[in-house]
């Protein structure tokens, strides 16, 4: 369509200042990022001097180094990769499971089923009930906090439905002629099949779960078990980053500052994230579609 | 309960009874039944449990007894929030950010969307919407630290307004209750205003190419067509995000208000989550807290069936 018009002056001025505008917020989203990550390759000592804003005056990579040699950060940064990957494996496995089981209309109860789950969208018990039952199942000061009370989401079943609703049904007939069970027909039929979903459910989870550091701050007691956006919470909201000072080794030199070791932490926490969600954009756009409408 | 040959084959025409017949074919599809009732055995212990366990909120618990044994207290603990001295700022400040996200922070992303869809370079409309939403997916931990590290007394506001002569002395913008609304609104923005327009941008690449051409031939320019052409499109999904946007209302977002408070910025940082946590979990007093943040959820829920009933009235859309 656009081929077979002219362009008016109106239409080219329009379309240059919008240019412009888009450029401004593309500035305006990535620079604090920026900031963050040219300041965190300084020297610490000169970077409280402050008026670095595009390159490193004296690049250093000391506060990297003192973030790896931390045994703090880096304990959390263990249990964070851990339960990223545990959580996101076993709530995706999960979900999808009984999203399917709830997709056959053959189920008998299913009305009640949905019901059951809808509830629990609008309705919950709130945080001390939360945390009462989370005490009495014995959670506290357990890596399984992260885990279990994670590993369904009623919303995300309601994505999966929509998705497994569309697959064809010839599918799951061909694999029960050969005898399949139902869990069989999910597991090699069903899942393999539905990888856009699955990876849209995935990096939603795996996010959440690099994120969360709420969990880690009220359940848990044992610094071994704290993730590290909890450990990164303790130093950003209650400005004790001489704790992180203190805690790194003499190998660092003079010139690192507490803050400086804050920034390289944030980056480092950050990376993963910013390097994943490229590969996997592609497949949330349609995943969040589905999930907002028919939610 | 459908019909078509898999049913057939599934369900013998065999004639029994009817509860008979159900119990034969709740056997053949024990697998499928033991996958979904894991789902429902996981929801009514981490949902119906904690739902059960809003009666403490009636009741005079403690850590140590159960929450049948613990004797009734009735209203008390109600009673006993609307009475205390910090109800009026904390609803002052739970509903003063709230309606801020909402006035400032639904439209943005509409209106941002609307401008991007006008970018004919399909490549730079890409780049920019990966760009735009990239805050999203950080933590609200990381940004805390990145805007403490901005705001603070020797931090990139203060050097450039101190640099420009703008002021004499630097501010702690965090320390200044004035200041504190104003910051957990824009930073709101800048996370999500991104991410909020996926869904407007997905529903607008659902328009047809016919109406433009039609409004074109009729002479509208671009914003007619934004107005008159995109913006009653994508009406429906403006509406159920606005639903969903007031049903929130009260969650003025724990995780960003929790980084951003301090001692300081208290009188307006302190919204109904933050004293749940806080008279909560910190202070141990369950029964009172669970009032309250009961008496959000119910107040929450009013408004959901509320936003519901005027959009379905205005618009002809609602979640239910």
């Amino acid at each position: 369509m656009q081929l077979l018009q002219r362009r008016t002056a109106g239409e080219a001025i329009f379309d240059f200042v919008n240019n412009v505008f888009m450029l401004i917020i593309c500035f305006v989203t990535l620079y604090p990022v920026w900031y963050v990550l040219v300041n965190s390759f300084n020297e610490g000592a000169d970077a409280m001097r402050g008026g670095i804003y595009w390159w490193p005056r004296v690049f250093s990579l000391g506060s990297y180094q003192a973030v790896f040699a931390n045994n703090g950060i880096m304990t959390a940064m263990g249990v964070t990769i851990a339960k990223t990957l545990i959580g996101t494996i076993v709530h995706v496995f999960f979900t999808a499971m009984i999203a399917y089981a709830y997709s056959r209309k053959e189920l008998i109860g299913r009305k009640l089923y949905m019901l059951i789950g809808t509830i629990t969208l609008f309705f919950g018990g709130g945080l001390i009930p939360t945390y009462l039952l989370i005490r009495d199942l014995g959670l506290l000061d357990s890596f399984w906090v992260y885990i279990i009370p994670a590993m369904f989401s009623f919303f995300d079943l309601i994505i999966f439905m929509a998705f497994f609703r569309e697959l064809p049904d010839a599918l799951e007939e061909a694999a029960k002629i050969d005898g399949a069970n139902d869990f069989g027909i999910f597991c090699r039929i069903v899942l393999p099949v539905s990888m856009p979903v699955v990876a849209t459910i995935a990096l939603f989870h795996g996010v959440y779960q690099w994120n969360d550091y709420f969990t880690g701050m009220i359940y848990i007691n044992n610094t071994d078990l704290q993730p590290i956006q909890t450990y990164l919470y303790r130093v950003v909201a209650q400005s004790s980053s001489n704790q992180m000072m203190a805690a790194a080794p003499g190998v660092v030199a003079q010139s690192v500052t507490s803050q400086s070791i804050k920034l390289a932490t944030m980056v480092v926490t950050t990376l993963p994230i910013v390097l994943v969600y490229p590969f996997l954009q592609k497949y949330f756009v349609k995943g969040l579609m589905i999930g907002s409408i028919k939610g | 309960m459908s019909t078509g040959w898999k049913n057939l084959q599934t369900q013998p025409p065999v004639r029994s009874g009817r509860g008979a017949s159900l119990a034969r074919k709740w056997v053949q599809q024990r697998h499928l039944q033991t996958m979904a009732l894991l789902g429902v055995v996981w929801m009514i212990i981490f949902h119906y449990i904690p739902m059960y366990g809003i009666l403490i909120a009636f009741k005079h618990f403690d850590i140590i007894g159960t929450i049948s044994s613990a004797p009734w207290a009735g209203l008390e603990h109600f009673r006993a929030f609307l009475e205390d001295d910090n109800f009026w700022y904390i609803v002052k400040n739970t509903l003063g950010i709230s309606l801020l996200k909402l006035a400032i922070g639904f439209p943005l992303p509409i209106v941002f969307a609307l401008f991007l869809n006008e970018i004919r370079s399909i490549r730079f409309k890409k780049s920019i919407q990966t760009i735009s939403y990239l805050p999203h997916f950080l933590s609200w931990v990381i940004l805390g630290g990145i805007l403490t590290t901005w705001l603070a007394d020797t931090g990139m506001i203060n050097q450039l307004l101190l640099a420009w002569g703008w002021i004499d002395q630097p501010i702690s913008y965090l320390a200044e209750p004035s200041y504190f609304w104003g910051i957990v609104v824009s930073s709101d923005i800048w996370k999500e205003l991104g991410w909020s327009a996926i869904i407007y941008l997905a529903a607008m690449a659902g328009v047809s190419t016919d109406m433009y051409e039609a409004a074109t031939i009729d002479g509208a320019g671009r914003f007619q067509k934004m107005w008159y052409v995109t913006l009653p499109a994508i009406k429906g999904t403006i509406s159920i995000l606005f639903i969903l946007a007031v049903s929130g209302i009260l969650n003025s977002n724990f995780d960003q208000i929790l980084v951003l408070r301090n001692s300081l910025n208290e009188s307006a940082s302190n919204v109904v989550d933050i004293y749940v946590y806080q008279v909560g979990i910190q202070q141990g007093r369950f029964s009172y807290s669970t009032a309250v943040g009961l008496l959000k959820s119910v107040l929450a829920l009013i408004l959901l069936l509320i936003a519901n009933s005027v959009t379905k009235r205005v618009n002809n859309t609602s979640l239910f």
